[in-house]
């Protein structure tokens, strides 16, 4: 008997942890893997109940970032499909080897005979307080690497779906949350048919501009859209989801339809993911446009730990607002 | 092993590379490789102990490895020409031979990077009950590395069925490794991780032989890890256009009178090993010429392997 898909209202965290059950349901290979991600249930609580459910395919490892993705590594390409936690994404930066160099390798250099089905999940961005090396937004270097995936899911409905889309991929792919969006909550449909990766979606309708984002920024988009709508203003809010696929056709649709294109993101703006967008738009799709493409994210400072700094400096629906109302003149 | 056979193995090996050189200077191979002359015994006394599940990861000094693993000749030649081999296909050259159909994990630049990767390959075998070891050699250098004292860590922890071959060949790139490490010796590092120690003499097959397999054994019978330090000489420079400024004047000559090729002549005599000599010359003159048969790759294989 086929089993209806359930829906119930979870947090983001939740919707996180209900991907990696679905994950150990259905792979027998599946083993889930990290540091404090076991009996303790993960820092966050994203794993939560997994270790009990599960017994040894969900177990701790060292504070060793190499050996966990290496380890990862090493399993995927011998049949396992490992799911593994990167605490928070800084903490790629002391293993970015074994991601760069190696995971996205092995498919390319045995021509498909290895291939490394691993999943990477993490966490990023500022959140009141958070300290300079527990804070930073760092997708584009993945983006940048041929061979990964990347994703970064704006809500729990996504966390949910493209997690699974990760988990059942036969590429490495890593799926960034956004830590300042785990308690929020949003019905999320549980089971159903897995979604392959990739595809961006649009999340609001609108005629005048469109705001392309991407995780937490989606939501800040939506709130510049409310914003901009009681000035008569309609913005399109494209959530991006993946940087890897890039979905431009999604981007380049609604551009057609708006004229004007935002681009709003966390990470700091020089060399950030907002700028390969803004070029590839200029460069597919320049008669679209009525006015120079605005972007918005952090301004190239290390994230102050200060609250009342974080809220004066970094990219919110403010920002945004301010970007659409540049554009106003042209 | 048998001398007979120990012999034709190594030779096989010193040969290969010499054949490379000469390859190279006919500019059918671009690129640098690193030569393992010298160093022949220890992958062919470690992968006599391995079975076909096994794994094995090595580093970019690893042509000795994937010859002693039984990858084809001609199609390492063919890879190392940039032809299409049914190894990389020419996408990945001297530095990173891999093969899933002989658990040949691959090759690695970075020197201590296949540590954590191979340590993974245990954790398969852990989860698989298949009962496959997983072997790793890496060079003394890479035993400073980062990476390498994480999956030694986590190995030891989870008493992980892999076993590492350390080639301590006296330098590290082009550096002596005395300068480098703050110990007598690099194997005193392994009770730290619960491994379980071993110093051999690497130009030795039976010493290397008997060593790996007492490790396989214990590894496959849920014993946990161990590392092996196998002491042995580079005859020639970490790259092959090293000059070796760096090395004193006499030491490659002394190296010869304890390397593995003349040390098993000694023992079979010359008239065995000329008629050896002789069929691995023509083994070798048949995978030259077949390489040549393989065709160059096509620019759509840079991007029909990226993804699934």
């Amino acid at each position: 008997m086929q089993t209806l898909p359930e829906t119930r209202e979870l947090t983001y965290m939740q919707a996180v942890t209900e991907a990696q059950r679905w994950a150990l349901e259905t792979y027998p290979e599946a083993i889930v893997f990290g540091e404090d991600i076991g009996l303790p249930g993960g820092p966050y609580g994203s794993t939560k109940g997994l270790r009990k459910a599960f017994g040894e395919r969900v177990f701790d490892t060292p504070i060793s970032e190499s050996a966990i993705l290496g380890g990862a590594i090493g399993a995927a390409m011998r049949g396992r499909r490992p799911i593994v936690e990167i605490m928070f994404a800084d903490f790629f930066l002391v293993a970015l080897d074994q991601l760069v160099n190696q995971a996205a390798n092995v498919r390319f250099l045995s021509r498909g005979e290895f291939t490394a089905p691993i999943t990477v999940r993490s966490q990023q961005g500022f959140t009141p307080g958070s300290c300079a090396q527990h804070s930073q937004s760092l997708e584009a270097i993945f983006a940048h690497t041929p061979g990964l995936r990347i994703g970064l899911p704006a809500d729990a409905e996504r966390a949910y779906t493209m997690l699974r889309a990760a988990i059942a991929s036969d590429d490495p792919v890593i799926v960034v949350e956004s830590r300042a969006l785990y308690q929020q909550k949003r019905e999320v449909r549980l089971g159903g048919p897995v979604e392959a990766v990739g595809g961006a979606r649009v999340v609001r309708e609108g005629s005048d501009v469109t705001i392309v984002s991407w995780s937490r920024m989606v939501g800040e988009a939506l709130t510049a859209a409310d914003r901009l709508a009681e000035r008569g203003i309609r913005a399109e809010v494209v959530d991006l989801c993946w940087l890897s696929p890039l979905d431009m056709g999604t981007v380049l649709d609604s551009v057609r339809r708006t004229s004007r294109l935002v681009i709003a993101h966390e990470a700091n703006l020089t060399g950030g993911f907002g700028a390969e967008i803004a070029a590839r738009v200029v460069t597919d799709g320049f008669d679209l446009l009525d006015a120079p493409i605005g972007r918005v994210g952090a301004p190239d400072i290390r994230v102050p730990a200060s609250p009342a700094l974080q809220q004066a400096l970094m990219p919110n629906s403010e920002s945004i607002v301010a970007a659409v109302d540049r554009l106003a003149s042209f | 092993m048998e001398p007979l056979l120990a012999y034709r193995h190594v030779r096989l090996i010193r040969r290969f590379e010499e054949r490379l050189v000469g390859l190279k200077t006919d500019g059918l191979i671009l690129g640098s490789m690193h030569l393992c002359n010298g160093q022949e015994a220890i992958p062919v006394g470690a992968c006599a102990c391995l079975e076909q599940r096994d794994a094995l990861t090595v580093t970019y000094r690893g042509h000795g490895w994937a010859i002693a693993r039984g990858l084809p000749l001609a199609q390492l030649f063919a890879e190392l020409q940039g032809r299409a081999s049914e190894l990389s296909g020419g996408l990945g050259g001297s530095p990173y031979f891999c093969s899933a159909r002989h658990g040949f994990l691959g090759e690695n630049s970075i020197v201590g990077a296949g540590v954590p990767i191979a340590m993974g390959a245990a954790l398969a075998s852990y989860f698989d009950g298949s009962g496959s070891v997983s072997l790793v050699a890496i060079g003394d250098g890479a035993l400073n590395q980062g990476a390498v004292h994480e999956g030694l860590n986590m190995a030891g922890t989870m008493r992980l069925p892999l076993v590492v071959v350390v080639e301590n060949n006296v330098y590290s790139e082009l550096t002596p490794v005395r300068d480098m490490i703050p110990t007598a010796t690099l194997v005193e590092r392994a009770p730290m991780y619960g491994m379980a120690p071993a110093t051999i003499d690497g130009n030795d097959v039976d010493a290397v032989e008997s060593a790996v397999r007492q490790a396989v054994e214990r590894a496959r019978s849920g014993g946990g890890p161990s590392l092996i330090e196998a002491h042995t000489e580079r005859l020639v420079g970490h790259y092959d256009l090293d000059p070796q400024h760096y090395r004193p004047a006499g030491e490659i000559e002394d190296a010869m009178t304890r390397e593995p090729v003349g040390r098993l002549r000694s023992v079979i005599g010359d008239a065995e090993a000329d008629r050896i000599d002789d069929e691995v010359e023509q083994e070798l003159d048949a995978a030259v010429a077949a390489s040549h048969n393989v065709p160059f790759p096509t620019t759509e294989s840079v991007t029909e392997h990226l993804y699934a």
